[in-house]
């Protein structure tokens, strides 16, 4: 069944027909599959390996990669599309989703070996496993280049040797989690900066242990962990892209992965709108419907207002990302908008219902919580602003 | 031999759409967007796993109806993997009752030709349920109707269909017609590939003259039955609130047993 629209899709129309089928299948999967399932699995704080099952079976995990590796043979802007449907209904699904292809899978495939890419990319593209990046650490997270982990190569046994910690981690410890690819210090440059590589970590490798998740805010449903790492030991081949280049490899990850936020930032807001029309067309006070009153029109239309923008921000990163064409300032500009307006939206919609929006069992509620975040994961709002000042030219200490 | 599977398809408008009629007394398409009828994905989720199970097949959905249905239909069925498309459209269908439709449906899996044509239990929106009866007479092969569970092997189609009272297990040889019901198993989503493959399958479009059908054997004029009336259902009263004062328990059932729900 499709479900209603109330907000509309901005610019709907001009999305080529497939592209549309897509947002139109996936709508229909969360409406039928996700909506009645996810606020048990939230409430629970479980992993809906049910739902990410599904998800694997339709494909979702392979959308942006070429049918060779398991793909689907379809590119950035689909996957946005489906992360702002998932959303639309709920945001663990879609960050599970978004952390395992472009957190996960995507450094495999952008800067890893043949074999790592045949290796691992078939079932991560199926859905069957989940890959994960660690970046973070206890000790720094906006400053990623502060990475204290280090990797040393033991030219005896043509191995690297694994010391450190990762924490915040999305995907890193459900029951599917096949590996996390971790930066880590491989050396010093001759100027005294540390080398920074990026290391495949599978799991279950001895000295490689993952903490229970932590009890978060929100995204309940979504996977998160503190990683630690004692002498851990896996072989040189496991090293993605060279060394070195670990630095310029995740910002490179980073800046995509923003316009993936940023789709799924705008889902949430425009849930915010669905479940607030719908609220104030059957919530009565004063003999009247609530959406009767100014106050909760004005509300509303502004909350649609924000969440049609926000589309157009990441619709046109996204473009520019899949012309090829420069796309780091409009990337942060998107993720910045869309996550302030996520929070905003969400802090309205709860106005909206009212008393019943402060029940966890409304989808609102949901949304309140998994809003902040938005702000904080794959760049803070203040770095956001520190990159577009940046890219337009304002000196940077 | 290839398996030659055919599923008959509804482009039916959305129930969850204001639906009315239009001045002739038939559903106004224009008014509501139109989609594939849920009922007839099971019987192309059927037809998948059969082919799937099987070592050679090819499943063609067929489907009579407005322009729309080969793109908001017909693609549908394709995308989620279906191998070709037969669109019957004709200004001439319009207003077509279950006697007109089965009878262009007949002629088009003739056309194509079959082993196996699966349809759906009825149509989301005239819910008949008696089209795939009356198109194994039109055919003048076996049918096996409203199945849960159906598999092909050795000739032989093989079904189960859960009654009230039995559960009865049956088959029939080929060519046959089945209908599966909404018990058959959830139909599978279509993938981004299989959205981008059916673009560049084949639909072919029939019109009535191709099929060698005269006009006034379907359409409003043909049709064996005739809608007099329409009116809108009234809209629903507000129901009847029991206040539970000591007898709330008594007043429910009493309620229920009026109404000879109990
Ligand atoms: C649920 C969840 C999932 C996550 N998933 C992952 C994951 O899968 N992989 C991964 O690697 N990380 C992940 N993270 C980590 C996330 O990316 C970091 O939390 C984020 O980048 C911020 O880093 P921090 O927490 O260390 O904050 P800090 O860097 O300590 O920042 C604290 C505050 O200081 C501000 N600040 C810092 N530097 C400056 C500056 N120069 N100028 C102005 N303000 C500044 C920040 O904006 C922020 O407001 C996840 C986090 C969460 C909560």
């Amino acid at each position: 069944m499709t479900s209603p629209r109330p907000g509309g899709l901005g610019n709907a129309h001009r999305l080529p027909e497939e592209y549309e089928q897509l947002r139109r299948t996936v709508e229909e999967f969360a409406h039928d599959l996700v909506a009645p399932k996810i606020g048990e699995f939230y409430e629970n704080h479980e992993f809906p390996y049910e739902i990410v099952r599904e998800m694997g079976r339709m494909g979702l995990f392979g959308l942006p990669f070429p049918e060779e590796y398991g793909g689907m043979g379809g590119d950035y802007f689909a996957l946005c599309l489906v992360l702002e449907e998932l959303a639309r209904v709920d945001s663990s699904v879609a960050i599970t989703l978004e952390a395992g292809v472009s957190l996960g899978a995507m450094p495999i495939f952008r800067f890893g070996t043949e074999e790592q890419k045949r290796e691992w990319l078939p079932r991560m593209c199926a859905g069957e496993v989940l890959g994960a990046f660690g970046l973070t650490e206890p000790e720094c997270g906006s400053d990623a280049g502060g990475t204290r982990t280090t990797a040393r190569l033991d030219e005896a046994t043509d191995e690297w040797v694994i010391n450190g910690s990762k924490c915040f981690i999305t995907n890193s410890g459900t029951d599917i989690t096949a590996l996390v690819t971790v930066t880590a210090v491989t050396g010093r440059k001759p100027d005294g900066r540390p080398e920074i590589s990026a290391i495949i970590v599978p799991s279950g490798t001895p000295g490689f242990t993952v903490a229970a998740p932590y009890s978060k805010v929100g995204w309940n449903a979504s996977d998160t962990r503190e990683l630690s790492f004692a002498d851990v030991r896996v072989p040189a081949a496991n090293l993605v892209g060279e060394a070195g280049r670990g630095y310029a490899q995740f910002l490179r990850i980073l800046d995509e992965g923003r316009i993936a936020i940023a789709a799924l930032a705008t889902g949430l807001a425009q849930g915010c709108v669905d479940q607030s029309v719908s609220y104030a067309n059957t919530r009565k006070a004063f003999g009247k419907p609530i959406g009767a009153n100014q106050a909760i029109q004005f509300k509303i239309a502004d909350m649609e207002m924000r969440a049609h923008t926000s589309r157009l921000t990441w619709r046109d990163a996204a473009s520019r990302l899949v012309a090829g064409e420069p796309f780091k300032k409009e990337a942060a500009l998107a993720k910045l908008y869309s996550s302030e307006i996520a929070v905003t939206n969400a802090r309205e919609a709860t106005q909206v219902h009212g008393g019943y929006g402060f029940m966890n069992e409304y989808p609102v509620a949901r949304f309140w919580r998994d809003s902040k975040i938005l702000e904080i994961g794959e760049g803070t709002s203040e770095v956001q602003r520190m990159l577009i000042a940046r890219e337009l030219g304002v000196p940077s200490n | 031999m290839s398996l030659r599977i055919v599923v008959c398809v509804k482009y039916v408008p959305d129930a969850t759409g204001d639906r009315h009629f239009a001045e002739d007394l038939t559903t106004d398409r224009d008014a509501v967007d139109g989609l594939l009828s849920e009922l007839d994905e099971y019987a192309v989720e059927q037809a998948l796993q059969i082919s799937e199970a099987s070592d050679d097949a090819e499943i063609t959905v067929v489907t009579v109806g407005p322009e729309e249905a080969n793109k908001d239909g017909l693609r549908k069925a394709l995308s989620m993997g279906a191998d070709k498309g037969v669109h019957v459209v004709d200004d001439a269908l319009h207003g077509s009752d279950v006697m007109g439709t089965s009878l262009v449906l007949a002629k088009a899996v003739e056309h194509v030709g079959y082993d196996l044509v699966v349809c759906g239990m009825a149509s989301t929106d005239g819910t008949m349920g008696v089209l795939p009866a009356l198109l194994a007479e039109r055919l003048g092969v076996p049918q096996v109707t409203l199945l849960s569970e159906v598999a092909v092997a050795d000739g032989q189609v093989t079904g189960r269909r859960d009654g009230d009272t039995a559960t009865e297990r049956l088959a029939a040889s080929l060519p046959a017609v089945v209908s599966v019901t909404d018990q058959s198993g959830e139909a599978r989503y279509p993938s981004f590939k299989g959205i981008m493959a059916a673009k560049k399958k084949p639909v072919e479009e029939l019109q009535l003259s191709d099929l060698g059908i005269e006009a006034d054997l379907v359409g409003l004029g043909g049709a064996w039955t005739a809608v007099d009336s329409a009116d809108a259902r009234p809209a629903r009263t507000a129901g009847t609130i029991v206040k539970d004062e000591g007898e709330g328990g008594k007043q429910l059932a009493a309620f229920l047993a009026e109404r000879k729900f109990i």
